[in-house]
């Protein structure tokens, strides 16, 4: 078992900006107490042949051998193939109700029982997947793109721009997020998932802004930046070459964990009735419906609540993973 | 005024106090269990001090120094460090033996500690008056206005200007040499008689390091105490140091009184640090810089750990462990061959 | 310090702004509060008119928000369409979120902390693992589906509580929902408590604090723990906002007529004037919240100084 994660920090609350992950090695600052204490650690050691080891192998080493990173995206892999072709392990159809089944528990065919309307929960729980993976990764494709290239811009332009961008995400950060889906939902909705992934990407992008602007300001006060600059590399080529690559690895973080949220998010939005709406079919509409009828048939809220939550955790545990196999802290 | 000797409990066997060394380190080892494997950072290390007198440990990061003197004052870090042999007598009494509460009476009244860096090493959310105030509430039972009186008074005593203000205020708004002196004034506030600074002058100017370093010898002058001064930098141990014991990969290999040492070392790892000190009538001479690179803890060379970045190199170097011989009734190096390092030492003088 | 506070003041005043008028777009220009009003009937399109004009409905929206915020500022939030004045609502309302916020943050602070400190002090062991993972289930399985299942086994299965909380809302029937409420964050808080107890006992201070010979009890309280729960104090400081507007499921699940439930039948219903209303006076709890927070950082860190 390799050293404990280290923790998630809560994502409103204190991440450091880019703190910790790009260029973040200081082994020249390494006092003699962090050398006596962790000998073997010379990077300088490879010699010609040796070649050096970088943030990403070095990570991927660990991750590999890594058994919650192994489990997480096996599920994940899971996941997204039933979402693409949840006919090849559910042969139902998920809308076909047979009222005489109402509430049935487990038979033969139908190892997860009968909903209020009778259909086959196993069905619906396979089904379900596809608009929660949906859900997430639209929503988390446009956060990142969106806060990215903001956050980005605000951090290496600074001034005015960076001014005016930490008001409006400030604006963004002051509404609780269930709050802000139930009036922007009960208003914009229409049976598909866009609304709810538009909302998302609404209230979402500042999360990854703040970071990125932070992980930009970081990596521009990188003396190897300092010199890119001295020497004459234009704002585009810094952006790419030097700065976006810093900036990466905490984006990448952040952003697995928010698809997990988002996800918890969608079924949450649903349950309260102004998420995804019938018939499509999704764990959230379908907990929110078993919820009434909890003392008379828990079976039903179990299997997609169960499947839910190991969903959120799978990419949750995913990006716990990535961050400790990123961030050479606490090792 | 009371000397500490009447104010701490006499230790049994207090009679080997006066015949005995106020410190004595035999054969300590101390190893680090690491993810990578088990590091050994000590390896038998052998040292004494006197009560008012000064040993430089010498060494370079990762030599050990700093791990022995961890391991002397009891607050190594387990995990990953653990002692795994040897003796640790302080004043007759083996501190390794003693139980946790005996010994955390003896850290800070008995023997006390300067670290390197002082900012990161003072509490930052606690006044420094707060912090050197601790040490008599603790081990003194002081009231809290006592101990914030003699907290200005010891402020005072390391020459702190305005102490009586000063002792309201935290840590990062002193400078680097006022925080150093703070955190000497902690080390000094029961008077002990063993105080271990580890590497006290390195984070510091150059100009405030001479006046921190002249602090420290007039303190210990006054007090009588012993004082293990660990440190890599050979100019400041010349003027202050009475002996020298020189470590390298967790193993003194080379101990003598400080002038020998800098007429002529018996090691040619101690050769090579004198001869890397860039000297005024060397101008132009291109600088010496020993080879190689400090030996990996997890993998120790076999024979004299030295051998892979030694000049003089042969082969039972690669093989057989030196002992440290005696080189004279005062000096002892780990070295086969001592004698010729001494010889070429008196040669090349000129 | 009186500069800064002015300065934050002056800065929250552009963010206020826009999260309230963010609100009220979404409310009064995307939806249709008179047609609400009239639920499935088609209204009488001049009574419908005479109804927009007595609501200020006529006007263009940044006028209407204007006319709206005026109101406010002299203690008028104006009448629910139930006929209700919107502050009577929030006089029985948020009294009851306010206790089950303060039972939350309790649970917070005594077990998340509890569980941060052990964690962080037995890193590697396998409480510290156990509990770890056990913060990872906590965080990912969401609010609507604990509560359910902790009301199942509480409230259903072993009768010790009530399932579903009166309207007086007392403290001993909000226990188990404050709980509901605070799972994830008290998770975030463990979690937050664990990095920085792990950071700190590796700090410099601490083995000062240790070679001077100070008892282990006063090391770890004096010296770890001072430092260490800065950022968790912090945290479920900013927290106490987002508790207050977060609680629309908790207050679903157990009934609890409070600001969620209020909030939740008046976006169902449409009712415009109850929404705005609480949303306002929530987006002003956040960000009082988040200066207090700040100021409180300031007192606890010595190092921080805001001019």
């Amino acid at each position: 078992m390799p050293e404990p994660s280290n923790p998630l920090d809560p994502e409103q609350g204190p991440i450091a900006p880019g703190g910790g992950y790009g260029g973040g090695f200081d082994l020249a600052a390494a006092d003699a107490q962090t050398l006596e204490k962790k000998p073997g650690h010379d990077q300088e050691s490879g010699g010609p042949a040796g070649k050096p080891r970088s943030l990403w192998s070095d990570a991927w080493r660990d991750l590999r051998r890594n058994p919650i990173f192994i489990i997480s995206a096996l599920i994940i892999l899971f996941l997204v193939f039933i979402s693409l072709w949840p006919g090849t392990i559910a042969t139902q159809d998920p809308l076909n109700a047979n009222l005489a089944k109402s509430q049935a528990g487990p038979e033969a065919g139908h190892p997860f029982g009968f909903d209020q309307q009778g259909r086959d929960v196993y069905t619906r729980v396979v089904y379900g997947a596809r608009a929660s993976v949906t859900v997430g990764v639209c929503a988390t494709a446009g956060v990142v793109l969106l806060g990215s290239v903001l956050g980005g811009l605000a951090g290496f332009f600074g001034g005015w721009w960076d001014a005016i961008l930490s008001r409006i995400s400030d604006v963004f950060f002051g509404i609780p997020v269930i709050l802000g889906g139930l009036v922007f939902l009960s208003v914009v909705s229409n049976s598909t998932v866009w609304p709810v992934v538009g909302f998302m990407v609404l209230l979402g992008w500042p999360q990854i802004a703040r970071i990125a602007r932070g992980s930009v300001i970081t990596a521009r006060q990188n003396d190897y930046v300092q010199a890119a600059r001295a020497l004459g590399a234009g704002n585009s080529r810094m952006l790419l070459r030097h700065i976006a690559p810093n900036a990466v690895a905490p984006v990448i973080v952040v952003g697995t964990i928010a698809l997990g949220t988002y996800i918890a998010l969608e079924a949450t939005l649903s349950y309260l009735g102004v998420g995804l709406k019938p018939p499509t079919v999704s764990w959230g509409i379908d907990i929110s419906d078993a919820s009434t009828q909890i003392r008379n048939a828990p079976h039903m809220l179990l299997w997609p609540a169960g499947a839910l939550s190991i969903t959120v955790l799978a990419f949750i545990m995913l990006g716990d993973a990535v961050r400790d196999a990123l961030d050479p802290k606490l090792r | 005024m009371a000397t500490s000797a009447e104010m701490t409990p006499v230790p049994e066997g207090a009679g080997a106090q006066q015949s005995g060394p106020l410190l004595d380190v035999r054969d300590l080892h101390v190893e680090f269990r690491t993810r990578e494997g088990v590091a050994k950072a000590v390896n038998g290390v052998n040292y004494s001090v006197n009560a008012g007198e000064t040993l430089a440990v010498l060494g370079e990061s990762g030599s050990g120094k700093s791990v022995t003197a961890q391991a002397v004052m009891g607050i190594l870090d387990t995990p990953p460090g653990y002692v795994t042999g040897g003796q640790v007598l302080f004043q007759g009494q083996d501190l390794l033996r003693m139980s946790g509460e005996e010994r955390r009476k003896v850290r800070g009244a008995r023997m006390a500690m300067v670290f390197q860096d002082a900012l990161s090493s003072l509490n930052p959310v606690l006044s420094v008056g707060e912090q050197l105030g601790e040490m008599f509430r603790v081990h003194r039972g002081m009231s809290r206005k006592d101990s914030r009186a003699k907290a200005v008074e010891l402020m005072d005593r390391v020459r702190i200007p305005a102490a009586a203000e000063r002792v309201r205020q935290y840590p990062h708004q002193f400078s680097g040499g006022m925080r150093q002196r703070v955190m000497i004034a902690m080390a000094m506030a029961l008077e002990p008689d063993l105080i271990i600074a580890d590497e006290p002058t390195t984070a510091l100017d150059v100009t405030v390091q001479a006046q921190v370093m002249d602090l420290l010898a007039e303190l210990q002058r006054e007090y009588n105490m012993g004082l293990i001064l660990i440190t890599h930098d050979l100019g400041v141990v010349a003027d202050v140091a009475d002996k020298i014991a020189v470590m390298y990969a967790g193993r003194i290999i080379e101990t003598s009184p400080v002038h020998d040492i800098y007429r002529a070392p018996a090691h040619p790892y101690t050769r090579g640090l004198l001869d890397s000190i860039p000297r005024l009538d060397q101008k132009g001479r291109e600088l010496y810089a020993i080879k190689g690179l400090p030996p990996n803890l997890l993998h120790i060379p076999p024979g004299c750990a030295f051998h892979p970045r030694c000049p003089r190199a042969q082969q039972v170097c690669r093989t057989d462990v030196p002992p440290l011989y005696q080189v004279s009734t005062v000096r002892a190096s780990a070295c086969h061959f001592w004698k010729e390092t001494l010889d070429d030492a008196g040669t090349d003088q000129n | 310090m009186g500069r800064y506070v002015i300065r934050r003041l002056l800065q929250m005043i552009p963010v206020f702004i826009g999260s309230t008028f963010l609100i009220f777009f979404m409310v009064y220009a995307l939806g249709d509060p008179v047609s609400a009003l009239f639920g499935d009937r088609a209204p009488d399109p001049a009574t419908a008119a005479q109804i927009r004009h007595d609501l200020y409905l006529d006007h263009s929206l940044g006028a209407q928000y204007l006319h709206y915020m005026k109101n406010i500022f002299t203690g008028d939030f104006g009448t629910a369409f139930s006929g209700e004045s919107v502050i009577d609502l929030m006089k029985h309302a948020f009294p009851v979120t306010i206790r089950l916020t303060i039972v939350a943050i309790l649970f917070e602070i005594v077990i998340g902390i509890a569980f941060g400190v052990i964690t962080g002090m037995k890193r590697g062991k396998p409480v510290d693992t156990g509990v770890l993972l056990l913060t990872l289930v906590v965080i990912s399985v969401p609010t609507f589906v604990t509560g359910y299942v902790l009301q199942y086994i509480f409230g259903v299965q072993l009768k010790w509580t009530a399932s579903s909380v009166s309207p007086s809302a007392p403290f001993n029937e909000l226990i188990l929902p404050g709980l509901v409420l605070a799972l994830v964050s008290l998770a975030y808080v463990t979690r937050l408590t664990r990095t920085s107890i792990a950071e700190n006992t590796r700090a410099d201070y601490v083995r000062t604090a240790v070679a001077k010979g100070l008892p282990r009890r006063r090391v770890i309280t004096r010296h770890l723990l001072r430092n260490s729960l800065i950022p968790v104090v912090t945290f479920i400081g900013t927290d106490i906002g987002a508790l207050m507007g977060g609680a629309i499921v908790t207050e679903r699940i157990f009934n609890i007529h409070g600001v969620g439930y209020n909030l939740y039948q008046g976006i169902l219903r449409n009712n415009s004037p109850t929404v705005v209303g609480f949303v306002t006076v929530l987006v002003l709890v956040f960000l009082v919240a988040n200066l207090l927070v700040d100021l409180l950082y300031a007192v606890l860190d010595p190092r921080i100084r805001y001019a």
